[in-house]
């Protein structure tokens, strides 16, 4: 099973997953470049990283949307493979219309840096199958555009349908004004697709897998992820 | 031929760009500024020979699929010549 990590011209976070994946958690993970049409054969799970890709031209994500490697992406999600896009992954999985909904900038138009708490609200995808429904874990978000807009039909459809996966939550594990750090609707940090086997996230779990850096509660939801793809 | 496609966000939608530029403009004591919205516009230089119906059709779909995302934004086209 390999863990491909794409790569964008401007994505920064694409070492830190492979980093994440192949050296701490040992899969097999290989960068592959966005020019490709082709997923390496034997991928089991696809991570879009963060960055800028395209420099954030247009809208972020919105051209990475339209690069050949997401045509196979594509194709591999259509099969019921698992695909996690990670901030800026998540803009580029809104943009090609994998993931509902859109990320607009910031409601109070700062970049936001810090550790944000989540919650798990549904095991609805590849990244919360095996972690229990109210936990909650503590990570970085770094963003200016992770305001998740989507019309209120859309919203109690994703709610009914169990596809808000990961909530911005406090101390207390409430969804409250005051922990929605960017404005995102109903205090969505991910959400699913409808078939459960693509999400995308604004925190990110690669930046929280050792305790040098702060904390390890990347780490479990990272091993838990890297645990379901492979049953 | 040039086209120029105007993107705007949708009118449901709330723009915090457009709210920072309204609050600037009253910090500015310009006065009567009920709402701004912030969008973008896309000026595009079509090859010469095109046959008019055809681009539109084809600017329309540039539009829908890559320069405006319709989930949050709306576009409408211009024709500059």
């Amino acid at each position: 099973m390999r863990v491909s990590v794409l790569q964008f011209p401007g994505s920064n976070c694409d070492h830190d997953c492979t980093y994440a994946f192949g050296s701490v958690l040992g899969c097999q993970t290989s960068l592959v470049w966005h020019g490709e049409t082709e997923l390496p054969a034997d991928t089991g799970l696809v991570i879009v990283p963060g960055g800028f890709s395209y420099g954030d031209y247009l809208r972020c994500g919105a051209i990475a949307a339209h690069s050949p490697i997401m045509a196979a992406a594509k194709r591999f999600a259509d099969q019921g493979g698992a695909i996690v896009g990670i901030c800026n992954g998540f803009q580029i999985l809104t943009e090609s219309r994998l993931l509902p909904g859109a990320l607009l900038r910031n409601q109070n138009l700062s970049f936001v840096c810090k550790n944000v708490t989540l919650r798990v609200d549904s095991q609805k995808s590849p990244l919360t199958a095996r972690l229990p429904v109210g936990s909650l874990y503590t990570m970085p978000i770094a963003h200016m555009e992770g305001n998740f807009t989507a019309s209120e039909l859309t919203l109690a459809d994703l709610e009914a349908n169990g596809q808000i996966v990961l909530r911005y939550v406090d101390e207390h594990g409430e969804a409250t004004h005051h922990a929605n750090p960017n404005g995102a609707a109903r205090n969505i940090a991910g959400v699913a697709n409808r078939a459960g086997n693509v999400i995308g996230l604004m925190p990110h779990p690669e930046r929280a897998i050792e305790a040098l850096l702060g904390g390890t509660d990347g780490k479990s939801m990272l091993t838990g992820l890297i645990a379901y793809v492979r049953s | 031929m040039r086209a120029r496609v105007i993107v705007l966000p949708r009118p449901e939608i709330l723009d915090p760009q457009g709210r920072a530029v309204a609050h600037a403009l009253s910090a500015l004591h310009f006065g009567g500024v009920e709402d701004v919205r912030v969008g973008r516009i896309v000026d595009l230089t079509l090859q010469d020979g095109l046959e008019r119906g055809a681009a539109e059709l084809q600017v329309r779909k540039m539009a829908k699929d890559l320069l405006a995302n319709p989930i949050v934004e709306d576009f409408t086209i211009q024709w500059l010549d």
